[in-house]
């Protein structure tokens, strides 16, 4: 499988997380699969005659493009020029670059929320005039049309995240080459379900805390974040703590809240990340799927409910109180 | 005749390069460095609330994420008067080695070394064996260096949460309190990644036994076969020690707040021979050269626009100047601040070079895990590491922090809770600088010149060696 991976608009972030994958490495596991980085920047040797003499290569199919992936979003300022990244050693815009390989890619690739719908990158007031492949933010339709589709006939997979989780890279690519990824595998936002059909509050563990309300007030208390601290995790679709980062984290774990960075509006947002907006003291971010009339009902029996225990640990930085040893009669 | 040739994309460099050269009988007369992307950070965090500089700042840069946010928490913490309590400061520290540490080891074995493997070396006597180790993709020790980086990484895992972009590091501290058993943990992720630099790099030395040499003459006798004596063989064949050598004027702001308020590698300035102060009002950037309008200068007056097309521009990055003068950074002016005998040595002899360039990376590499060690001694999992600070604060601050690649400085101007201006100088756009008003080109143009280049210019590896020392990050460059 020949893959081209090209940057633009972003920071390399992803490439960095990539390069933290295990069990086992990215290039043990290239090496098992037979992946071919034709372009890797961070990997791959000096091109002998540089992007013009790869894109040529391309152009002629010397061989088949099976996976380009984009990293960063699309550069397109100012005034659609493009000018604010010109490919290194090329006269062109890195988009017209980028397009000319998308149009011979078998599937297109974007690795994070910058490719996939422009991100932080984008953020307003977008200084470089940044897009997303086939997103602007939520919008349909970006550098390339709504309904684009690659050669494979799949539209631009969005491996949303600010980074991407190494192994949501890795296994996209496992179920390319394994034609087993098809369009139903992808979630309305076209993010492989694999991964962003589950919500970061799935396994949070924070979670006894949210169910009785008992809320943290400060960041880095033990309570849940939704409440007062900007917490998105009951929105946000992505596995985050069922599939631990960097051997043993993930942001709730660590104590902030999750920002929601799979998202297509991240780096669009208007309030502060660190709070939660509300409305009458009730937080405008409801969790997903649920009605606003059932949530508040709930949650005032849940916070006249909450134990002891929940209630003194929300705002407490290290547990103060543990849980009962209960007796259990046999 | 002279001819002007276009050098790029670099690989294994992070982000977008392209370098012109003008070479004449097969010597480099000037060199031009472009860095081609522009991302515009510094509009983007305007007019947001302050706390929101702590989700954007890491995403200046994926590399030296932590840094960014560690740059950022500090500049807060100045405008809001809060300093972290003991423990937070030394997980700060902490995750910032880590990250330093990550850098310098993914750049000597990911970045570095692959380009002596190419054919042009073939009839060297170390080809062989560099070839067998650190081809690209294929080389022998790349998996396993991938493999200690990621359970290094493990590190920033357990304090952060993850690796790259951590919201864990905040002005008043970290949000993250391990319990004692966690920080034992830590010890042994240290004590591993130790071993394996012992392993690889050291020829089973042990780091501190490395670290006690104080003459290179001491190191070239005394290492066993390993990585670092590699490097030193090639360095001598190649001699690399005079190849890609700047006006040799270093910089740092110094890195690692201790409790007391010192920093474990002292801030300074190194020129002519001597160590000075540093004077940080001294700081000011120049466009003159770089694609941009408007009033620039100290980092708290500039008011600057993007402009693509700006006549004798060829860069969107700016040129960071100390008190006017071309000033570079890195791991290198880190150690020497610090008085490392061995770095004085060899910046006394050869000044900042291509080899003394990533001795000094090293040097730092393999004495973080020491000092790591002891600030996880620090750690308190009893005490409170994270202290409150107003965040609908007015004023000002500057965060200065030593990122792996050099000074990385932040500004802040904030109005009741929110950002009205923001300033980013980050190490690349000092060492990768285009020329200034007065015609000085920057530290990497100067280091190009002079280089003897044969007639494939575009494939000279002597090009990408001088390049690549500066462990450059482009994106980092053009926030």
């Amino acid at each position: 499988m020949n893959i081209v991976w090209l940057q633009s608009g972003g920071c390399s972030g992803c490439t960095m997380s990539l390069l933290c994958a295990e069990q086992p490495d990215l290039l043990t596991l290239s090496n098992m699969q037979g992946w071919r980085w034709r372009y890797f920047p961070s990997l791959s040797p000096q091109l002998p005659d540089g992007l013009p003499g790869l894109l040529a290569e391309v152009e002629r199919e010397d061989w088949p493009l099976d996976v380009l992936c984009l990293e960063g979003a699309v550069v397109t300022g100012p005034d659609e020029t493009g000018a604010f990244h010109v490919a290194a050693g090329m006269e062109e815009s890195m988009r017209d670059v980028v397009l000319r390989f998308v149009a011979r890619a078998r599937y297109v690739v974007a690795v994070g929320s910058c490719a996939a719908f422009g991100g932080i990158t984008a953020a307003s007031p977008n200084p470089s005039g940044a897009i997303g492949l086939q997103y602007r933010h939520q919008m349909s339709g970006g550098v390339l049309a709504a309904d684009f589709r690659s050669r494979s006939g799949l539209p631009v997979i969005n491996i949303a995240g600010c980074p991407v989780h190494p192994d949501w890279v890795t296994e996209t690519l496992l179920l390319l080459q394994q034609g087993a990824l098809r369009e139903d595998d992808l979630d309305p936002l076209n993010r492989p379900r694999f991964y962003a059909d589950k919500l970061v509050h799935h396994g949070c563990s924070r979670n006894e805390y949210y169910e009785y309300k008992a809320s943290a007030e400060h960041l880095g208390e033990l309570g849940c974040m939704m409440e007062h601290l900007g917490c998105m995790g009951t929105l946000a679709h992505a596995d985050c703590n069922q599939r631990s980062w960097n051997g043993h984290g993930c942001c709730t774990e660590a104590g902030y809240p999750c920002v929601d960075c799979t998202a297509p509006t991240f780096g669009a947002r208007r309030h502060a990340y660190q709070e939660t907006p509300k409305l009458g003291g009730i937080p405008v971010g409801l969790p997903t799927d649920m009605p606003k009339a059932w949530f508040i009902a709930p949650s005032s029996l849940a916070k006249a409910a909450t134990p002891e225990r929940l209630k003194k640990n929300a705002t407490a930085k290290r547990p103060k109180v543990p849980p009962e040893v209960k007796e259990i009669k046999l | 005749m002279s001819r002007r040739i276009k050098v790029g994309p670099f690989n294994r460099v992070e982000g977008d390069l392209e370098v012109q050269l003008e070479v004449q009988d097969g010597v480099v007369r000037s060199a031009w460095v472009n860095s081609t992307l522009f991302r515009g950070f510094e509009w983007l965090l305007a007019g947001r609330p302050a706390t929101d500089a702590l989700v954007y700042a890491p995403r200046i840069c994926g590399i030296c994420s932590v840094s960014q946010s560690v740059a950022a928490a500090a500049a807060l913490s100045q405008a809001a008067g809060v300093t972290p309590p003991p423990s937070g400061q030394s997980a700060i520290n902490l995750m910032l080695a880590c990250e330093n540490a990550a850098d310098h080891l993914t750049h000597f074995y990911l970045f570095f070394m692959p380009d002596f493997t190419v054919e042009a070396y073939e009839d060297r006597s170390w080809h062989e064996a560099v070839a067998r180790q650190f081809t690209p993709m294929t080389g022998e020790a790349l998996p396993h260096v991938l493999q200690a980086r990621a359970q290094w990484l493990h590190i920033l895992g357990l304090l952060g949460g993850h690796w790259p972009h951590t919201l864990a590091i905040q002005p008043g501290g970290t949000t993250r309190v391990l319990q004692r058993s966690e920080i034992t943990r830590l010890q042994v992720m240290i004590g591993q990644f130790e071993r394996f630099l012992q392993q690889r790099l050291t020829g089973g030395m042990p780091l501190e036994t490395v670290l006690a040499m104080q003459t290179l003459e001491e190191l070239r006798d005394g290492l066993p076969d390993g990585d670092l004596k590699r490097f030193l063989w090639l360095c001598d064949d190649l001699d690399l020690w005079h190849v890609g050598r700047t006006p040799g004027r270093l910089f740092s702001y110094g890195n690692y707040p201790q409790p007391e308020g010192k920093r474990v590698f002292p801030s300074g300035v190194w020129m002519s021979g001597q160590r000075r102060q540093l004077n940080t009002q001294a700081i000011t950037e120049d466009i003159h050269h770089a694609r941009y309008r408007g009033t620039s200068g100290a980092p708290w007056q500039a008011r600057v626009e993007p402009d693509a097309y700006k006549a004798e521009a060829y860069s969107f990055c700016k040129a960071p100047r100390l008190e006017g003068e071309v000033f570079e950074c890195g791991a290198l002016a880190r150690q020497v601040m610090a008085g490392e005998p061995l770095m004085d040595e060899l910046v006394q002899t050869y000044g900042s070079s291509v080899a003394t360039r990533v001795l000094g990376r090293l040097w730092e590499l393999m004495r973080l895990p020491a000092l790591m060690q002891d600030w996880v001694d620090r750690l308190d999992p009893n005490e409170d590491w994270n202290s409150p600070w107003e965040t609908r604060l007015s004023g000002h601050g500057l965060g200065l922090v030593e990122a792996a690649r050099g000074g990385l400085l932040h500004w802040v101007e904030v109005e009741k809770g929110v950002i009205r201006h923001y300033e980013i100088i980050a190490p690349t756009t000092w060492n990768f600088s285009p020329r200034d008003g007065a015609g000085q080109p920057g530290p990497l143009e100067q280091a190009l010149v002079g280089l003897e280049v044969d007639e494939d210019v575009v494939r000279a590896p002597m090009v990408q060696h001088v390049v690549r020392s500066f462990d450059p990050c482009m994106v980092c460059t053009v926030h």
